[in-house]
């Protein structure tokens, strides 16, 4: 009970599961497994979809249940894919990482807030409310609007595992839910700072949105950084397996790392790998 | 109850009259209230986990809502959503009647259809839209007096907004329903038409008013889209108008599909609570004494 199956045939997914187990066989015939983290889970889910649509008679089930269990599928073999949103662990070179995607998050502030830059620390006493006032980090007087995410997204993970702290620690005085709400609270907010998908927070700005994206460590937050591995605020989307893959498997990962799958990337405001 | 021996008789001449016709409408009454019971009995199973008594009082006794740190207090949700709610109809609630009462009464012909066209539409806008105005009209106009701006009091205008027509449209047809010579007779007894209004439209109408009060307020304690835009959804028992709160539905929309295990349970638990407390309303608005025509 603890997976949301996000295939359009639920009812065939743990079937699949359980065929995927019987026979290997079955899965050069078409049928492909993929289970783990709820970030990558959606756009493996419309990876899958076009892969389908381009080649006829294969199935490919998607189904979400966080990391561990991406690790543990693949492991065990009960899928041919794992789903993985972050590094691989030193115990895990048992498996192998192919990276489809990376996300990064972006810490934004009203267009108008004339703070250009805050440390690690100075964040981390904003979002703890021990500093309440732009004036204590070198900005305007003006009471600080913290707007978090709200449980479960991975936006909020990856922030948490970042700064070392807790959801409960977090003292906001908005929680949203997704992206374009995230911008849209602090573009509407003076004081405000939010942290959202940096493809998302890109777009935005771009597009004249009144917000600005904070650099971390010094380093710009813009896709190109994240691309090249400089900004800090940012993990792999990893597709694991056991062994190198061959077959259908071969060929779903050979597609979602080339330039047909970059726009679906990009739709889900993830930053897309050169292609090799 | 003096009527309810004649209505009896009615049915069952009926019956005999065309026995398929009333099975037929008899089937379809029983699975609409099946369909009913089914959706909660889903809801309690989906919930069961954590519908023990320990799991209850953990609704009751957490403080504050963090899941995935198994603690679920349900309570300042519950007070923001019920905040919210009353909120917005004390707001409607006059507002609404007195527009109804202008359409029924004052307005010529042609301003009572222009505004009766005017409500319907307003009715009929999509929840998103007016969250979409309140997240980028409302919340910042608030934010400049007291940040940050998304608030229980954004929440409540908005809903306010949201359920005006539907206390307007509902009193305005209780009120033209009220049998004319009731009205004329007011005016023989030389009752001003402020008077006959208070005295004797509105208590004539009671029954029809309070039904769309009942349907307003079910309304606003499921709005869910434009409340989750403008309320800020920070779980914390509202202090102050100006704080940001957040609402059971609005907890329901931004976590469950995230949710797994127990957190999940949690949340088919607020489901049901919602379920609950719409019925309450219900069966209290039902036990109401009847107003309408035949009223004394």
């Amino acid at each position: 009970m603890s997976s949301i199956k996000l295939t359009r045939r639920t009812a065939l997914a743990s079937a699949a599961v359980a065929l995927a187990s019987i026979g290997r066989a079955h899965a050069a015939e078409g049928k492909l497994t993929l289970t783990g983290s709820s970030t990558v889970a959606p756009l493996a889910l419309e990876m899958a979809k076009r892969f389908e649509k381009q080649n006829p008679g294969v199935r490919i089930d998607v189904q979400s249940g966080g990391s561990s269990r991406g690790i543990a599928d693949a492991r065990s073999g009960a899928a041919q894919i794992g789903l993985v949103s972050r590094a691989l662990k030193a115990e895990e070179r048992d498996l192998i990482a192919h990276t489809v995607a990376l996300d990064g998050i972006s810490l934004i502030l009203h267009r108008s807030n004339p703070v250009a830059s805050l440390s690690d620390a100075q964040i981390k006493a904003i979002y703890t409310g021990q500093v309440r006032n732009w004036r204590e980090v070198g900005g305007p007087d003006l009471p600080i609007t913290v707007v978090n995410k709200a449980e479960g997204r991975s936006t909020l993970e990856l922030f948490l595992h970042y700064f070392a702290l807790s959801n409960s620690q977090i003292k906001p005085q908005v929680v949203i839910g997704d992206n374009a709400q995230g911008i849209k609270t602090v573009a509407g907010s003076v004081g405000a700072i939010g942290y959202v998908s940096i493809g998302a927070a890109d777009y935005e700005a771009r597009q004249g949105t009144a917000i600005k994206l904070l650099p971390m460590g010094g380093v710009a937050a813009s896709a190109a950084q994240v691309r090249a591995g400089k900004f800090p605020l940012a993990r792999p989307l990893n597709l694991v397996t056991r062994g190198e893959p061959t077959g259908l498997a071969l060929a779903f990962i050979r597609f979602a790392k080339s330039q047909a799958a970059h726009d679906l990337v990009e739709a889900q405001f993830f930053v897309a790998l050169d292609a090799p | 109850m003096i009527l309810s021996k004649p209505s009896s008789l009615l049915r069952s001449t009926r019956l005999d009259a065309d026995p398929l016709t009333a099975r037929a409408l008899g089937a379809l009454a029983v699975g609409a209230v099946l369909l009913l019971a089914l959706v909660l009995g889903f809801l309690a199973r989906e919930a069961a986990p954590v519908l023990t008594p320990h799991g209850l009082a953990r609704f009751v006794a957490s403080d504050g809502w963090f899941p995935l740190e198994q603690r679920l207090g349900l309570l300042p949700m519950v007070w923001a959503t019920l905040a919210a709610a009353l909120g917005a109809l004390l707001l409607a609630a006059p507002l609404g009647l007195g527009v109804a009462v202008f359409v029924c009464f004052y307005a010529d012909a042609a301003t009572a259809r222009a505004l009766r066209l005017l409500l319907a539409l307003l009715a009929g806008i999509p929840s998103v839209v007016f969250g979409l105005w309140g997240l980028t009209v409302l919340v910042p106009l608030i934010a400049r007096w007291q940040p940050p701006g998304a608030s229980l009091l954004a929440a409540t205008l908005i809903l306010a907004l949201m359920v005006v027509p539907t206390v307007a449209l509902t009193s305005a047809s209780a009120l033209a329903a009220v049998p004319q010579p009731l009205l004329r007779g007011a005016a023989a007894l030389g009752l001003s038409p402020v008077g006959s209004i208070l005295g004797v439209a509105l208590p004539a109408a009671r029954s029809g008013i309070v039904g769309g009060l009942v349907l307003a307020t079910a309304r606003a304690l499921g709005e869910t889209m434009a409340v989750l835009m403008v309320a800020g959804n920070v779980v914390q028992t509202p202090g102050s108008v100006f704080d940001p709160v957040r609402v059971l539905t609005a907890n329901i929309a931004l976590e469950m599909a995230y949710a797994t295990g127990e957190h999940r349970a949690a949340l088919f638990a607020s489901g049901l609570l919602l379920g609950v407390l719409v019925l309450a309303l219900a069966a209290a608005a039902a036990r109401m004494p009847r107003g309408g025509a035949g009223v004394q």
